[in-house]
């Protein structure tokens, strides 16, 4: 809502307070001013200019020379392109020594050799939005009427001398989307008095109901309307005055019908439709909700199809407007009007929302309606137009009015305790401030005692309840003189859970190891969302995408991070090494919620080390990544329960790539990406891992005990054993460990060697390994038996040879 | 004789004194201490001397011994010393050349924040509550005293699935969630931080995905100035000690009275900058009582129980911390970016 400053002192005094000081005043106590705006400003030098003489300029077609006289000593000549421009109009005229926005000073100039002293201006010259400036001017000059006073302000007399508040109203305060609404709320933060309107019209004998009726099929949709008819109008623009404030306001002026119509919705908050009485094709309104298939073409010369939700107002035949949102261009107020049917109405919010959001069409009338307008003025409204009507269009108004009115108005009356108002805010106000500050607000009251009964104004729909009552008690007192307290009840103890704590501690080892957290989108495309999960399901489709990057919800982290990294090795940032813990989607059907899985995932490639002045550089490699991985497990203590089989993943490297288990369950893969892939993303060798976050986390783990330090000394024992080049390390490994027993305290791989020396097809692992009793210090021969045992084990189930 | 090891004793020390290195001092050690050195040879011819001349010739001996081998051993410290000397002299390296690089990553900013924040109120009490990214409509909008017919609603501006599943559009569903869970007994103390979803196009200030961080307190006997006191607390422990708050009413559904909190503005101290658009203050959380209808539906009796919300946007306090201009920052995920919010 844009509120100016000058008008709104027709309803306020506003004396002793400068603009942006009631914008302060008004955001402090509840409605946020956004800004406010000087319309004039930047602009000074702009009169009133009479033109005496328009002729072709000599040397170009498309220019005008013109003789102006600006109220000065002499006309002066200026040239100007308006195709508009002729003798005898009274325009807006930028003199030499002038300023427009933009800091653009008029000077005297030669256009084509032709002198110009000063400029003729457009509305969009002065600074007003094109949008908002009446179409016949929209392409050229603006034409004052003839009444205004050669060598006079111009701006003044289009109400630019004026400040704009432009309230961001929230959901609730609908009631301020007028200027009446909004000079009660500063009456109440000012504590000065409200100067209403009172329409005084003056009827003729003729009455309105012999010649409209009104009949309303749907109550719920519209308990209340009221028709007046007004004769003889004058089609003709509005005053320069309303002009300006609807311009000021956002409305771009029509003629002076449909001004006022607009000045009225400005002024009381109630939208009105001025409809063509002689075009409206009966005798009859017929209010009721539309027939599927029925169509209107709307003022804005769109052709609308309706269905039974949408509510129409009807001359008995044929849909006549849209109920609350838009008039129908079959019974529009044109130039040769004469007698107007003036719509004053009370439609229901939810219907009107719907009508609005189905055809896209917002209007300044249907989000009035949407929130609400105050029952209690749509007969006033009507009133006060009939007024202007008859002032400014000539207009003949009709004795009384055509009514149908099913309306049950019930204020609200809600009481409230002193106990709890201070209970609820920690303050301690006393009843008589309390009653004050209802009193400013124009709300009746009664007191008993310490309970206060407030009856709440129809324009203030939105207090309903006594909470509502304690935020206007708030909001008025000042929330800076609400004193500052913490809870002081009972005390609970603050804490991460388990789950928590260990998920911080992963995010914190793998940023040292290296990995930089990433934050990535939930949603991806159909293609995208599947890929490298670990579980698949059907993927989980938005019902209204924005568009098909966006419209699923994904089932692995990977894709997106493999973004991430395409982004970064495109911008040659080096060594990209990044992980991102975060849900996936899994649906369950349409009914039940998906679940949502914590995964783990990280990707990285490029180089890993590079020691620039020793010249050491080392790319990623699988078992770089693997390296991280152990490490994150041996930091959340179950190293011993992983293990890693060869996998095929999809996307993945065949021969590069593992599942992980844990316990005996898969709980993820790490691997390199498969080439194919990696050519896609253009990268070069990438590594990517995921795992479940939550079987990680939760894997129980024995609670923490000190284990003696060892006081005997352990005996390492190194083997070469030559296996067939398939046999893989972590079968060796297993055999190692099992025929070891539980003297063989750890056994780790040292060498692997495939080159030359070796026969074809074999390979041969070293493996250290490391007796320990920790009740003795243990003998060689002790040694040997169980070293033997291990080297016949290896023999026997693997093959292996030990290598000479 | 006494001549003799006189002579024996000034030629060692002389020899001695002229080795240059350890291999000779220990070949003088051995060819005048030994067991076949000149010494022992002198001391042979002993027993011509009379009784009363033998001790004292043994005595000289001796004397002629240790001194000797004091001043080996004196010379031998010396070398030693040179020797380590010389070889550190050699090992010496341009300290001033790069050490080898330990890799690290770091927290994302919105991480950062949100455990910031997660710490403070930890430390006062409250817990960690978390709920589903795809949530039903229930939790996200009726129980927070949004029904079906709410004009705050509008389904353009929520990723719906059906018409009864959505993406969450705030975290205040955890809220229901948790109150639910309690069963109309208090007290709870929780913040719910998490990702929520809005139909909005990506742009410098717009993202369909965001973070946000979300706390309530529900309780008998909450009062607004309750909410003052520990959003002031927040405000200080986030942007600076120097930091007031001020509290402007606003409108939430699911809160009555609710308002706006702005804190003075740290760049300019509240004298007006380009940061705070001249008025010393910055929005950075709507919060305000919880509704009585929303205590109800959750299964807490409003005549009995009271209690606050507060919520904001995460990349919202982050970008007014760290000066970021453009939210797209956070979901880009450029290594220069994410590198800049080391210190954990
Ligand atoms: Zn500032």
């Amino acid at each position: 809502m844009f509120v100016s400053y000058k008008w709104l002192q027709e309803y306020v005094n506003l004396s002793g307070i400068t603009p942006d000081e009631l914008a302060e005043k008004i955001t402090r106590s509840g409605i946020e001013v956004e800004g406010v705006e000087v319309l004039n400003e930047g602009l000074k030098g702009v009169v009133i200019g009479h033109v005496l003489e328009r002729e072709q300029h000599p040397n170009a077609d498309k220019l005008n020379k013109c003789l102006v006289d600006i109220g000065e000593e002499n006309p002066v000549q200026i040239i100007c392109g308006a195709p508009n421009v002729d003798k005898g109009q009274k325009v807006a005229v930028a003199t030499v020594g002038a300023v427009l926005p933009g800091n653009f000073k008029i000077k005297k100039a030669k256009l084509r050799g032709e002198e110009s002293n000063g400029m003729i201006c457009s509305l969009s010259e002065l600074g007003i939005d094109g949008k908002l400036v009446a179409k016949e001017f929209s392409e050229g000059i603006f034409v004052f009427p003839n009444d205004v006073t050669v060598g006079e302000d111009a701006l003044e007399k289009l109400q630019r001398d004026d400040q704009i508040l432009e309230l961001g109203l929230t959901a609730n305060r609908g009631d301020c989307l007028s200027m009446l609404g909004v000079a009660y709320e500063v009456a109440a933060i000012l504590n000065r008095e409200v100067k209403l309107p009172n329409p005084t019209v003056k009827p003729i004998a003729e009455k309105a109901t012999d010649y409209i009726s009104i009949k309303v099929e749907a109550n719920e949709d519209n308990p209340l309307y009221v028709a007046k008819v007004i004769k003889n109008v004058k089609i003709a623009p509005s005053p320069l005055w309303m002009q300006g404030r609807l311009m000021a306001a956002g409305i771009r002026p029509h003629n002076n019908v449909v001004d006022i119509t607009n000045y009225i919705l400005l002024e009381y908050g109630q939208p009105l439709h001025a409809f063509d009485y002689d075009r409206f094709g009966s005798k009859e309104i017929l209010v009721r909700r539309a027939k599927a298939g029925e169509k209107i073409v709307t003022l804005d010369a769109a052709e609308r199809i309706l269905t039974e939700d949408h509510l129409v107002i009807t001359n008995g035949i044929e849909p006549v407007a849209l109920a609350g949102v838009m008039g129908g261009a079959n019974s529009e107020v044109q130039a040769d009007t004469t007698t107007v049917l003036l719509e004053s109405a009370y439609f229901k919010g939810e219907t009107v929302r719907k009508a609005s959001k189905d055809h896209g069409l917002r209007s300044e009338a249907s989000s009035r309606f949407e929130k609400g307008v105050d029952p209690n003025r749509v007969r006033a409204a009507a009133e006060r137009a009939a007024e202007l009507l008859a002032l400014y269009a000539s207009g003949e108004v009709l004795e009384g009015e055509a009514v149908v009115d099913t309306l049950q108005i019930d204020p609200a009356v809600i009481s409230i305790t002193l106990e709890k108002i201070n209970r609820v805010l920690g303050t301690d106000i006393s009843i008589q401030e309390v009653k004050s500050i209802f009193t400013r607000l124009q709300f009746e009251t009664s007191v008993d005692h310490e309970t206060i009964t407030v009856t709440v104004p129809t324009r203030r729909g939105d207090i309903t309840i006594a909470e509502d009552l304690i935020e206007e008690v708030a909001r008025l007192y000042g929330y800076d003189h609400l004193p500052s307290t913490l809870p002081s009840g009972s005390s609970t103890p603050g804490h991460l859970t388990a789950y928590q704590q260990k998920r911080r501690a992963v995010r914190r080892y793998l940023e040292g190891a290296g990995l930089y957290q990433a934050l990535t989108y939930s949603l991806t495309s159909e293609e995208k969302a599947t890929q490298f999960a670990l579980e698949i399901r059907e993927p989980i489709k938005l019902a209204m995408p924005m568009s098909e990057d966006r419209s699923h919800l994904r089932l692995s982290i990977i894709p997106q991070l493999l973004e991430v990294v395409k982004y970064n090795v495109a911008r040659q940032n080096d060594r990209v090494a990044l992980y991102e813990a975060g849900p996936v989607f899994l649906a369950n059907g349409t009914e039940e919620l998906p679940d949502e899985k914590e995964r783990l995932a990280g990707a990285i490639t490029g180089v890993w080390e590079q020691h620039q002045w020793q010249g050491e550089k080392k790319e990623v490699d699988f078992f770089v990544l693997k390296g991280i991985l152990e490490g994150l497990f041996a930091k959340l203590g179950f190293e011993q329960k992983i293990e890693y089989r060869q996998a095929i993943v999809e996307g993945m490297h065949p021969g590069r790539t593992a599942e992980v288990y844990l316990a005996g369950e898969k709980i993820g893969f790490v691997g390199q990406l498969h080439p194919t892939l990696q050519k896609e993303y253009d990268l070069k060798e990438t590594y990517v891992f995921e795992l479940c976050l939550e079987a990680i986390l939760s894997e129980e783990v024995a609670p923490l005990q000190y284990q003696s330090i060892p006081r005997y000394p352990s005996i390492t024992r190194d083997i070469a054993l030559v296996v067939e080049k398939e046999k893989v390390a972590g079968e060796l490994e297993s055999i190692i460990v099992e025929a070891g027993g539980k003297l063989l305290k750890d056994v780790h791989v040292f060498d692997l060697y495939e080159g030359e020396h070796m026969e074809p097809g074999k390979k041969s692992i070293a493996y250290s390994l490391k007796y320990f009793d920790p009740e003795k210090t243990l003998t060689d021969e002790e040694v040997t038996k169980v070293h033997d045992k291990v080297l016949t084990a290896v023999k026997e189930k693997a093959g292996a040879v030990l290598r000479g | 004789m006494q001549e003799r090891l006189k002579e024996l004793q000034e030629e060692a020390l002389q020899a001695v004194d002229a080795a240059a290195d350890l291999k000779k001092l220990n070949d003088i050690r051995v060819s005048y201490l030994g067991k076949k050195g000149p010494i022992t040879e002198v001391l042979k011819g002993m027993g011509k001397l009379s009784a009363e001349e033998r001790p004292k010739m043994g005595a000289l001996a001796n004397e002629v011994r240790d001194l000797i081998s004091s001043k080996i051993e004196e010379k031998q410290q010396a070398l030693e010393a040179a020797a380590v000397e010389a070889r550190l002299a050699l090992e010496t390296i341009d300290v001033t050349l790069p050490g080898r690089p330990v890799q690290t990553g770091n927290h994302h900013p919105l991480t950062r924040i949100v455990e910031e924040i997660e710490d403070l109120f930890i430390g006062m009490g409250y817990t960690v509550a978390e709920g589903p990214e795809v949530e039903k409509d229930y939790y996200n909008f009726e129980a927070l005293n949004l029904p079906k017919s709410h004009p705050a609603r509008d389904a353009q501006d929520s990723f719906y699935i059906t018409e009864e599943i959505l993406l969450r559009t705030q975290t205040s569903p955890v809220q229901a969630r948790t109150m639910e869970k309690h069963g109309g007994k208090g007290p709870v103390k929780i913040i719910c931080p998490g990702k929520v979803y809005r139909r909005d196009s990506d742009d410098a200030t717009h993202s369909h995905q965001f973070m946000q961080i979300e706390g309530l307190v529900v309780d008998e006997n909450i009062r607004m100035s309750d909410l003052k006191g520990t959003l002031e607390l927040f405000a200080k422990k986030l942007f600076g000690e120097d930091r007031e708050i001020r509290l402007r009413p606003s409108f939430f559904p699911f809160t009555e009275p609710s308002v706006e909190v702005d804190v003075s503005c740290f760049k300019c101290g509240g004298h007006g900058c380009n940061i705070c658009k001249q008025t010393g203050w910055i929005e950075v959380l709507g919060s305000g009582m919880v509704h009585p209808n929303v205590l109800e539906m959750s299964g807490f009796d409003s005549k009995k129980y009271s209690g606050f919300a507060f919520g904001m946007g995460v990349e919202r306090i982050a970008m007014l911390k760290y000066g970021i201009d453009d939210i797209r920052h956070f979901y880009t995920n450029d290594t220069r970016f994410i590198k800049q919010f080391k210190l954990n």
